[in-house]
């Protein structure tokens, strides 16, 4: 590894060539080469230009809706509490982004990248998506910048995903169904890479989650870490001091590393990403971490699901955005440092969480924030009274009612 | 002299590429034995991927074809031993994507390579920034390591592609990827003018090459001609009976390629 096991600080990754100790990296084609070292020059520029961040900022605020407001969840809080010895049951907070413009934290990045993709004049936005929440938030800023938009799409996911489909074209987006392998966010993301080596001159690609080549992983979370820079101002001035747990479902991890990573330095901060266990981690799940080993795929070294040759295997989840055979880069190495814990939870338990959060504080979540509410019913009890666990309600569910519908047995 | 400098001391090479393990594992060796008899100089053994992502629908209909035959990493070393004791003069290249390679380390892998008598290895997704993935490991084994050159690696960057590479260069004449259109004949001959000036190993180019008559164009002014998808094509369509289309379009590219020397 060339950064050390125990570093002085865990907010200083990548290193300069894009590697998060063993993982990370650039492993894309030589086409795309000289593209991904174009985009990591324009955004060391753009990182330092005020008025990047000023028209990001100003984005943000009023196109998205930013801040989003921290919640105290008094009755889950009550419940969690009925089940726990005398002395615990600890306070959980949500950090609300599933209010954002879109329903989904994915539009943070969204706005950052079509800065910078403008920046680099490119002029046609190519993006993969699984539950279709990033194709949304992509086709929304295309929109917003009028640019023309390119969604590839599972022919499996668009399936299960009509609504979100629809939204993408009404905001003018083309969606296009990708038949190849399972028809799922893997298939899809080969198809996006497969269109941009052949526009790379006037195509930028739009990554919607915290993985894929150098500067990607680093970018993606910058771009998201507005909701652990918010969180945390906001968790000070409310009650005075820090969270002692936070949680964040992952597939690729954007929405984990983006609250995460500005508390990787403070020290009394534990961290749990949680994975989706699918059927179990016996069966067909997606949980790359604890099912997988490290690998090389769609540009970064990571830990994947895959089969003793190396060839990927297919992820399972309830949940289409977090069915997904690899992880973002920077988990993989906070795994292996140990500053964060991962855990995963199976798609029954998803929707147990699911549930409880819609009949105890009267919010729908998204199939994927579910698997960390499901973590939360499991941690929270162990905890003392005291403690404060804050989990980011990435989205929110009303694209998932139908899958939820189906899977309760109620027939719409 | 090594395989790939007798190869390419003839004049303009054929370099094939098909599948290995498509449509399975027993028949690929008839299929390479027939791209050698109708005249090819280099053979490119693919490395079935479950995730293709820089080939066009001919090369990944073959990775599903192959991986569906249940083609493993063990098969293709087998068929690479084969074909080095049939054929003791031909260069071996396999082709594939980084994980199927490096998933039992570099050293796993390249040992395995010399073992089996491969000369090269070409690796889509392991650009100059990432070589210590697998570059040192092969060099140590003697084993070439080919790298591609595209029409968006410039003059400032070629240097980077050709340092610690040999056998030869794989210059990608389209930004795109495999089977899909050829570039302009005077785009590649700008390219490979640019390149030659730079590299002292031979340039073949490829991508969207189909024809006799493109291949002959293209052997004028490169050392050689890489022809894939057509072959693969070919398999696709004739599967095990395959042999025969495939000798007969080797044939005529090989004709074709060796008549422009």
């Amino acid at each position: 590894m060339t950064a050390s096991a125990n570093p002085n600080s865990f907010r200083t990754q990548p290193d300069e060539r894009g590697h998060f100790g063993q993982f990370g990296g650039r492993y894309v084609a030589e086409t795309l080469m000289p593209l991904i070292l174009d985009l990591e020059r324009e955004y060391d520029k753009a990182k330092s230009d005020p008025a990047f961040k000023a028209e990001f900022d100003d984005l943000l605020e009023h196109y998205v809706g930013r801040p989003s407001p921290l919640y105290f969840a008094p009755r889950l809080t009550e419940e969690l509490a009925k089940s726990a010895l005398p002395g615990k049951g600890a306070q959980v907070w949500f950090k609300r982004d599933e209010l954002n413009h879109t329903g989904a934290h994915k539009i943070n990045n969204c706005v950052g990248q079509i800065l910078l993709a403008i920046r680099m004049g490119k002029t046609r936005i190519i993006a993969e998506t699984g539950a279709g929440q990033h194709g949304v938030a992509t086709a929304t800023v295309c929109a917003r910048f009028g640019l023309p938009c390119v969604i590839f799409m599972g022919a499996t996911d668009v399936a299960r995903q009509a609504p979100n489909v629809f939204r993408m074209k009404l905001l003018g987006a083309k969606v296009v169904p990708v038949t190849a392998g399972a028809g799922t966010l893997k298939d899809a993301m080969n198809e996006a890479l497969r269109d941009w080596v052949a526009n790379v001159h006037d195509t930028f690609y739009i990554i919607g989650t915290a993985a894929g080549p150098h500067p990607y992983p680093e970018l993606v979370r910058d771009f998201q870490s507005v909701i652990g820079k918010e969180a945390r101002a906001q968790m000070l001035s409310r009650t005075g001091r820090l969270p002692d747990l936070l949680v964040a479902a992952i597939g690729g991890g954007s929405n984990a590393i983006g609250l995460f990573h500005p508390f990787l330095d403070d020290a009394s901060v534990r961290m749990l990403g949680v994975e989706a266990a699918g059927h179990g981690l016996d069966k067909l799940h997606a949980a790359s971490l604890a099912g997988g080993r490290p690998g090389v795929l769609h540009g970064n070294k990571t830990y994947l699901l895959q089969d003793d040759d190396g060839q990927i295997l297919e992820g399972h989840s309830i949940s289409a955005g977090l069915d997904y055979p690899g992880i973002g880069p920077e988990h993989a190495w906070l795994k292996e440092v140990g500053r964060v814990d991962y855990t995963s939870v199976t798609d029954t338990e998803a929707l147990e969480g699911f549930q409880l959060l819609c009949r105890t504080e009267g919010i729908i979540p998204a199939l994927e924030p579910a698997h960390a509410i499901a973590a939360v019913t499991k941690v929270a009890p162990t905890m003392p009274k005291d403690s404060i666990i804050l989990a980011n309600l990435c989205g929110r569910g009303d694209k998932d009612i139908f899958s939820v519908a189906e899977h309760l047995g109620v027939t719409l | 002299m090594s395989r790939f400098e007798r190869a390419f001391s003839r004049g303009p090479a054929l370099v094939t590429f098909v599948t290995g393990g498509d449509p399975t594992p027993e028949a690929t060796p008839a299929i390479l034995d027939a791209l050698v008899a109708g005249g090819a100089d280099v053979i490119e053994l693919g490395m079935p991927f479950t995730d293709p992502m820089a080939d066009g629908p001919a090369i990944q209909q073959a990775n599903l074809r192959s991986l569906g035959a249940g083609t493993t990493t063990a098969d293709i070393f087998h068929i690479a031993t084969r074909f080095r004791e049939k054929h003791a003069d031909v260069p071996l290249v396999l082709m594939g994507y980084a994980n199927p390679m490096i998933t039992r380390g570099p050293q796993w892998f390249a040992n395995e390579c010399r073992k089996a008598g491969v000369d090269g290895v070409i690796c889509v997704d392991i650009p100059p920034e990432e070589d210590a993935e697998l570059g040192p490991a092969l060099r140590a084994a003697g084993i070439s390591l080919i790298r591609l050159a595209t029409p968006t690696t410039d003059t400032a960057r070629l240097p980077a592609v050709l340092d610690g590479s040999s056998g030869f260069l794989y210059y990608v004449s389209v930004a795109g990827i495999t089977g899909m259109q050829q570039a302009a004949q005077t785009s590649i001959e700008d390219a490979v003018t640019r390149i030659k000036a730079s590299a002292t190993i031979p340039v073949a180019v490829g991508f969207g090459v189909r024809t006799p008559e493109q291949a002959a164009a293209i052997a004028r002014v490169a050392d050689g001609v890489v022809v894939g998808s057509a072959l693969v094509d070919l398999v696709g369509q004739h599967g095990a009976d395959a042999v025969g289309p495939v000798e007969d379009l080797t044939r005529a590219l090989a004709e074709a390629v060796h008549s422009a020397r």
